[in-house]
């Protein structure tokens, strides 16, 4: 768990980080959403010390991070950022290596950790000879991840992780992400200004606005229950489409004339979004009803929660 | 007399060529060793302390533009002769591009992979060692490679002092009017220089991997050219003799020495400029000056008798295209005034009152003149202008300002001067190519380097000064369509000196008793 606890950082006369506070859970991925400038980066290069607080307490599990060196504490705490940020000299073995050679871990606890993490990042064992340049975008992405999961840390910093790649590449490793049972245990802060890439990945966001945190909460209340105007605006323009990644089955099964027959014609769980079931649905195309039993569910549902 | 071709010549001094090859990639390896190991710690310190960047960049870029021979002049003081002052030099040269480019390469890294390393947990020093300077190597060894060829190029004016390399060939070549000797020195230093060029573009490209493997063998290659030097390096002798490029090559020189006296020195090479004041600091025991220069009497130098007569006498004149005498009516005569006015003894205090009291030239030609009744305020004529040359010592500069004067006082023709000539072979080949007009010049000079007639002939000419002065001015004209005018009356010749103590210490007066002393066990 990391605890922000009134923190405050500026540079020179520009204030980027002020009194926020907030907590990252165990098991949860927790989205810093914003304008550019609004002090996300700066708010998750804190946790590691790239970047020390002027004022506030920041603790990982209880412990102040001041009280540890930058060093050790950094090789507990995976990072990904934005470009990869391989190192162009080393291969790719030797790129994700370089936390366990830190760490001073023998070459075969290293290899076979690397194997693994190929396979579940689906990267071609031929790749760990090639160099960073050598790599499309997404292999790069994905060697940077492995570099950052390699040590198994309980804590995972991603500094838009994505957001080098173009939206197909973006969608698939999203989803792939999400899948990776590496990441289920782990406290996973991520931040990104892309607002669909927040939806698709968070249990919780932060939503900041000029270095203050607005609203904190998960991705249904921040389109539900929206504590002023801002929220409101910051999710209008896709909003219906995040509508519909947001709101599940259940939430909507009461407004469905017969949920056990979409149930079992979509064989999905009651915990799919509707937006997933109404693409399944639609390509499948062999139940229009259903479909349309669907929308106006979903239709129903929605006007319960505006009124609200 | 026929010059031999190119490559006899280097069959015949493949010895000595591969002596100066190995000196000169010593001299410039052992500099760089030393540019690295001082350079890339600075340039790391400075990418670490930026604001101290422009005060040291500065400071090693003003070294930089310091003219090489200056810097070798600087060195001799402090350093002495020898290959000392040399690898200093060479250092100081080779610092700039090193520290600059390590500042360039660390202040260039991708701060992106900078924030990964610190981010996955590297200290200060592990980002250095794997991050930083690994990927600032390309950047890094262009430096290196820089410096390398600026090395190679600066490292022939180590002959200046005496440190060897194949600066010998080259300003022996020019001395002595012998242009394989000077190819057989600037080729190689040429090949060098490509050849180290397009090693290092060779290492630049390799990945980081190859580097560290080369990196090994780096240590190696830098002890054997070490071990080579030491080994060529000759014992040194009883008396350390340092002998001009000029003096090396010539019949009335170390030639002289070793066939009618069989005397070799084994001197080592050394520019006349530092010459006097290294036997005078002690730093060489024997040196070939000249008979007239004033710093003898500055420095308290002794000068051997010539008791064989190896070194015959020389008259100075100036060497003139008897085109020129026609095309500038009256020249002849101004420049004539100056015949038979000066003679050994006020030869030698005039250059002694510029070697040794520093007084300017033009000065000391005036006061002459003026004494001698010989000076007339300039007339600012308009006829045209007379260009003056001058080799590189003082005496030549003094008389090339005395004809200016006589030339802008007693005739209607402006005088320009162009001191400085860096050798006989210069000076003339300005003279035949019209770049000069006229130039002192010594008989001797005329006859052994210029003329070089075979050795019967010389013995025949050089008897007495008049009958070589009657034999280079008929031949000149022959030859060469130039003409010598009146020798201006002293005799300037070759003479071994030592420290005046010393040589009343050792009880060596003559050349024979110098032989005698060298071959006591």
């Amino acid at each position: 768990m990391i605890t922000f606890d009134a923190v405050y950082k500026s540079f020179g006369d520009n204030v980027a980080v002020s009194d926020v506070s907030f907590q990252a859970h165990d098991r949860e991925i927790l989205v810093l959403l914003g304008p550019s400038g609004c002090g996300k980066t700066t708010t998750l290069k804190m946790i590691n010390r790239l970047i020390e607080p002027d004022a506030g307490l920041l603790a990982i599990d209880g412990k102040d991070i001041t009280q540890e060196q930058p060093e050790m504490l950094r090789r507990r705490i995976g990072y990904v950022m934005q470009h990869a940020g391989l190192f162009p000299h080393n291969n790719v073995e030797e790129n994700i290596a370089v936390v366990p050679g830190l760490l001073g871990w023998d070459k075969q606890r290293t290899r076979q950790r690397t194997e693994i993490l190929l396979e579940k990042l689906h990267l071609p064992a031929e790749i760990l000879k090639r160099y960073p340049h050598e790599l499309s975008g997404g292999q790069q992405q994905r060697v940077g991840i492995a570099r950052a999961l390699v040590a198994d840390t309980p804590v995972l910093l991603m500094d838009e992780p994505f957001g080098a790649l173009d939206n197909i590449t973006k969608s698939n490793i999203h989803a792939e992400f999400k899948a990776l049972d590496e990441l289920k245990q782990k406290t996973i802060v991520m931040v990104t200004h892309d607002i669909e890439e927040a939806f698709d990945l968070a249990d919780r966001i932060c939503l900041m606005k000029e270095g203050r945190i607005v609203q904190a909460g998960t991705p249904k209340e921040m389109l539900y229950a929206p504590v002023n105007d801002f929220v409101r605006q910051f999710f209008n323009r896709s909003r219906l489409l995040l509508e519909h990644k947001v709101v599940l089955l259940e939430d909507v099964r009461r407004f469905l004339p017969h949920p056990e027959m979409v149930l079992q014609a979509l064989g999905l769980p009651w915990n799919t979004s509707v937006w997933a079931a109404l693409e399944k649905l639609n390509a499948a195309a062999t139940s229009p009803d259903h479909y349309d039993q669907l929308v106006q569910a979903f239709s129903a549902f929605r006007k319960t929660q505006v009124s609200q | 007399m026929k010059q031999q071709s190119f490559w006899a010549f280097i069959i015949d001094q493949h010895e000595k060529l591969l002596t100066q090859t190995l000196q000169h990639l010593g001299l410039t390896f052992l500099a760089l060793l030393l540019a690295v190991a001082i350079g890339v710690p600075a340039g790391i310190g400075i990418a670490r302390r930026r604001k101290w960047a422009p005060l040291f960049l500065g400071v090693a870029g003003i070294l930089q533009t310091i003219p090489s021979i200056a810097l070798l002049g600087f060195m001799i003081p402090v350093f002495g002769i020898g290959a000392t002052p040399a690898i200093v030099a060479l250092f100081i040269y080779a610092l700039l591009p090193v520290v600059r480019n390590t500042y360039t390469g660390l202040t260039g890294t991708d701060p992106a992979v900078i924030e990964a390393a610190r981010a996955l947990g590297m200290s200060k020093r592990q980002m250095l060692f794997k991050v930083e300077i690994p990927l600032a190597m390309p950047v890094i060894v262009a430096g290196i490679r820089t410096a390398t060829v600026i090395n190679i190029g600066v490292a022939t004016l180590a002959s200046f002092v005496a440190a060897g390399g194949l600066g010998e060939f080259i300003f022996g070549g020019i001395s002595l009017n012998n242009t394989n000797m000077i190819l057989a020195g600037a080729i190689p230093a040429a090949l060098l220089a490509i050849l180290l060029d397009t090693g290092i573009e060779w290492i630049q490209k390799q990945n980081y991997r190859t580097f560290r493997r080369l990196l090994f063998a780096l240590p190696v290659l830098v002890a054997i050219v070490f071990l080579t030097v030491l080994a060529f390096r000759s014992t040194a002798p009883r008396l350390r003799a340092g002998f001009t490029p000029e003096f090396m090559g010539r019949q009335d020189g170390d030639l002289g020495l070793r066939s009618v006296y069989g005397l070799d020195m084994q001197a080592t090479v050394v520019s006349d400029a530092i010459m006097y004041k290294a036997v005078y600091e002690n730093e060489l025991d024997v040196i070939s000056g000249y008979s007239t220069d004033g710093r003898i009497k500055a420095f308290d130098l002794a000068v051997l008798e010539d008791d064989k007569h190896i070194f015959p006498p020389y008259f100075a004149a100036p060497v003139v295209k008897t085109a020129t005498l026609q095309k500038f009516p009256g020249l002849e005569d101004a420049l004539n005034l100056l015949a038979g006015k000066i003679n050994d003894s006020v030869m030698t205090e005039l250059n002694y009152r510029t070697d040794y009291l520093q007084e300017v030239p033009e000065k000391v030609a005036k006061d002459f003149l003026v004494s001698r009744g010989l000076y007339k305020a300039p007339v600012n004529g308009r006829a045209g202008t007379i260009r003056i040359g001058s080799k590189i010592f003082g005496e030549q500069y003094i008389l090339a300002e005395m004809y200016k004067m006589l030339i802008e006082g007693h005739t209607n023709y402006k005088a320009d001067t162009k001191t400085g000539l860096g050798g006989t072979k210069i000076c003339f080949d300005a003279l035949t190519n019209d770049a000069i007009d006229f130039y002192p010049e010594y008989t001797g000079t005329g006859l052994l380097v210029l003329l070089q007639p075979s050795p019967d002939v010389v013995a025949q000419v050089s008897k007495s000064p008049e009958q070589t002065y009657a034999y280079v001015d008929s031949t000149f004209r022959k030859n060469y369509g130039i003409q010598w005018l009146k020798p201006i009356g002293f005799n300037n010749t070759y003479a071994l000196m030592m420290r005046a103590g010393q040589s009343g210490a050792l009880h060596i007066q003559t050349i024979s008793q110098l032989k005698s002393y060298l071959e006591q066990e």
